[in-house]
């Protein structure tokens, strides 16, 4: 590996591996995340996301593999990247029975950052939460945890983020502000690897990497990610869906229906014998149907569909 | 078919049914709930007693005589005494009992058998360490009987008319340490070994558990501070809570019991550290084993409970069968009971204590290497 390489990507490991006993927990996962990029990671629960985060952040050692975080070798130099790295976990991991002021004091004082009653109050101040400094962490709603996980993650003024899942069961106005934060933190050349179950965060995400048991199965941008599965979809508006859901779902051609709220999407590999289906189901009832582009949505409950069924032929 | 109100038999059977599931799965959970009550049993059923015999005695002998050596047996036949050897000097008899090596010193003073047949009614010494008054009493109240049976077997025939009242010889008793056999001389020091064993262990063992339980471990990890610094940062606060522990103690102990200090106070503390010390590294070591809170603190009581029924404290250490001897020898609280009581009550210095030093030395650094090796392999 170059040095040019190591300046242009804030993340850039291969081969990762890493079990749990028996189970293959990380299966030969390689990640590159440019220096002020937002990468998502995707992928169903249990899939390997957070261990492969913890790896990254030098939290655990992997089983074999290699790569550089922020330049720092993940294997040799975990130190300088914990150093170096804000890493948010997927449970709110501060403690409850302190202030909020407390909690920022104590990250302060591990990161030994200089001024640091200043940076507290100010980081505080920026919050919006400085008449509330004094309440207990624990007391504090779901979406206003997050920022203050956030801010103290960004107290020392990492230049990569790594945040597990950290909107989860926060309500959809925080997530928004609390992803308008991160564009802006990206904007400022802070790279930020965050993972989700979100598709409006994953579209707000300039790379996609898509990781089911453990193994990586796309990565890219969602252009490219939606592109690389060759699905034609069609959307089928009007009444009684579910009916025709179980009518399509047989049908030649079709390899994956999904109700969302506007229509039935369909979606296939093999485009033409897709439309012949659409059309022939639709042909005498009151329906419309329209050729649309397929959505990451669709892409990924295809992907997580695909390979569970892989998962359960290996087994 | 199935009814909505009243009890359902088939849902509490899944009840019951995911309750040993989840129970068959908390192994330290189900250890603790078959291995409590073996142990209590164990313990109550052979290792306490009541009336201790077999208790460790010297002898300083400078008469053998028939009668002598009479009494000598009836001492060992009543069961209560074990000689297990002969000292040349009073000084070697009082070091002795300050170490704790012997519980009795019988002191058969030169010429004694020729002043009883000259009916000038000798004295034989017994000196006592009654610091625990519960494990001397019942054979110092022995000593009429043995004095009674000697002087019907031995002094016979031509002897007979020494044997009317008053007793031909007499037999003194001293009580050293705690001659007016107060319990609390005895209870109150023991009890401040037997309270920092419990807070020390618990509340390191529940501090790291709850950090892990929570999540906020993997948050301190990530943060550039080591495993170490974790480690002896958090219980570095519980040092400073068992030294407040033990002064409220030696404070009632003063004030309110009026037991004595005769050693030194600077010892004392010294002996705390160390005892705090050796209690610190078991609660680490109970942290990396225990899932969650609720089995670190039954972990705790899992230690505690030997330490509290075999060290001494709550029954004489002498009283226990060898077994149960063998297991308190294994337990922090014993040496430091032993300590404690010696420095408080006896005036103890460094030379009588250093045979109970070592071993909380050898058991603290022992538990510590097993400390580190099971919080390693917790990490990853």
């Amino acid at each position: 590996m170059t040095t040019a390489a190591n300046a242009d990507f804030a993340i850039d490991v291969q081969g990762l591996h890493k079990h749990f006993g028996q189970k293959h927990v990380v299966n030969n996962v390689s990640l590159q995340v440019r220096r002020g990029e937002i990468f998502g990671f995707l992928g169903p629960n249990g899939s390997g996301k957070t261990t492969t985060i913890r790896m990254m952040c030098g939290l655990l050692k992997p089983d074999s593999g290699s790569g550089t975080c922020l330049g720092y070798d993940i294997l040799r130099q975990s130190a300088a990247i914990k150093c170096s790295v804000g890493y948010m976990t997927q449970r709110f991991s501060f403690w409850d029975d302190l202030t909020i002021a407390e909690n920022l004091d104590f990250v302060a004082r591990i990161y030994g950052i200089p001024n640091r009653r200043e940076t507290v109050r100010q980081t505080i101040a920026d919050l919006g939460l400085t008449g509330r400094a004094r309440q207990l962490a624990g007391e504090l709603s779901g979406g206003w945890k997050q920022r203050m996980a956030l801010a103290a993650c960004m107290l020392h003024n990492p230049k990569l983020l790594l945040l597990d899942e950290p909107t989860a069961g926060v309500d959809p106005k925080a997530r928004r502000d609390f992803w308008d934060e991160l564009q802006g933190l990206a904007a400022s050349g802070i790279s930020v690897l965050v993972s989700t179950h979100y598709m409006d965060e994953a579209s707000r995400c300039h790379k996609l990497a898509y990781i089911a048991y453990g193994k990586l199965l796309a990565q890219g941008t969602a252009a490219e990610v939606i592109a690389q599965q060759n699905l034609s979809s069609w959307a089928i508006y009007g009444d009684r869906l579910i009916e025709l859901q179980n009518i399509l779902r047989n049908q030649p051609g079709v390899d994956q229906t999904v109700i969302f709220g506007d229509g039935l999407h369909v979606s296939g590999l093999d485009a033409a014998a897709l439309e012949r289906s659409v059309q022939a189901v639709i042909a005498d009832k009151a329906l419309r149907a329209a050729k649309i582009d397929t959505g990451l949505e669709d892409v990924f409950i295809y992907m997580m569909s695909g390979t569970a069924d892989n998962f359960r032929g290996e087994t | 078919m199935s009814r909505h109100g009243g009890f359902s038999l088939s849902r509490w059977w899944s009840i019951v049914g995911k309750e040993f599931l989840q129970l068959r799965r908390d192994r330290v959970t189900f250890a603790m709930i078959v291995g409590l009550p073996i142990i209590q049993m164990a313990l109550f059923g052979y290792a306490i007693n009541t009336a201790p015999k077999h208790l460790d005695t010297a002898i300083i002998s400078s008469d053998n005589t028939t009668i002598t050596r009479s009494f000598i047996w009836a001492m060992r036949n009543s069961e209560y005494f074990k000689f297990v050897g002969e000292l040349p000097n009073e000084a070697a008899g009082r070091e002795a009992l300050a170490q704790g090596k012997v519980l009795f010193v019988v002191s058969i003073p030169a010429g004694f058998t020729r002043q009883l047949l000259r009916g000038e009614r000798p004295a034989l010494l017994i000196e006592a360490d009654a610091t625990d008054s519960t494990a001397t009493a019942t054979a110092i109240s022995a000593l009429n009987g043995i004095t009674q049976s000697v002087i019907q077997k031995e002094l016979t025939g031509p002897l007979a008319p020494l044997a009317g009242a008053p007793a031909p010889f007499e037999v003194k008793v001293h009580q050293l340490y705690n001659p007016e056999n107060i319990t609390q001389y005895n209870v109150v020091p023991g009890l401040m070994g037997v309270i920092l064993a419990l807070t020390m262990v618990m509340m390191t063992s529940l501090a790291i558990t709850r950090e892990r339980e929570r999540g906020t471990m993997e948050n301190l990890l990530a943060m550039p501070a080591t495993p170490l610094e974790v480690m002896t940062g958090k219980i570095l606060p519980y040092i400073g809570i068992g030294l407040i522990q033990a002064t409220i103690i030696l404070l009632g102990a003063r004030f309110v019991f009026d037991v004595p200090l005769f050693g030194d106070i600077g010892a004392v503390y010294l002996v705390v550290l160390l005892f705090v010390a050796a209690n610190l590294t078991v609660g680490i070591t109970l942290s990396s084993l225990a899932q969650n809170q609720l089995q670190a603190v039954q972990l705790t009581i899992f230690y505690f409970l030997p330490n509290l029924l075999l060290s001494g404290f709550m029954f004489p250490f002498q009283g226990m069968p060898a077994w149960a001897q063998v297991l308190g020898n294994l337990l922090p609280l014993t040496y430091f009971n032993r300590l404690i009581r010696g420095i408080m009550l006896k005036g103890n210095g460094w030379i009588e204590s250093w045979p109970s030093v070592w071993p909380l030395i050898v058991f603290t650094l022992v538990v510590m290497l097993i400390a580190v090796k099971t919080y390693r392999r917790t990490l990853d």
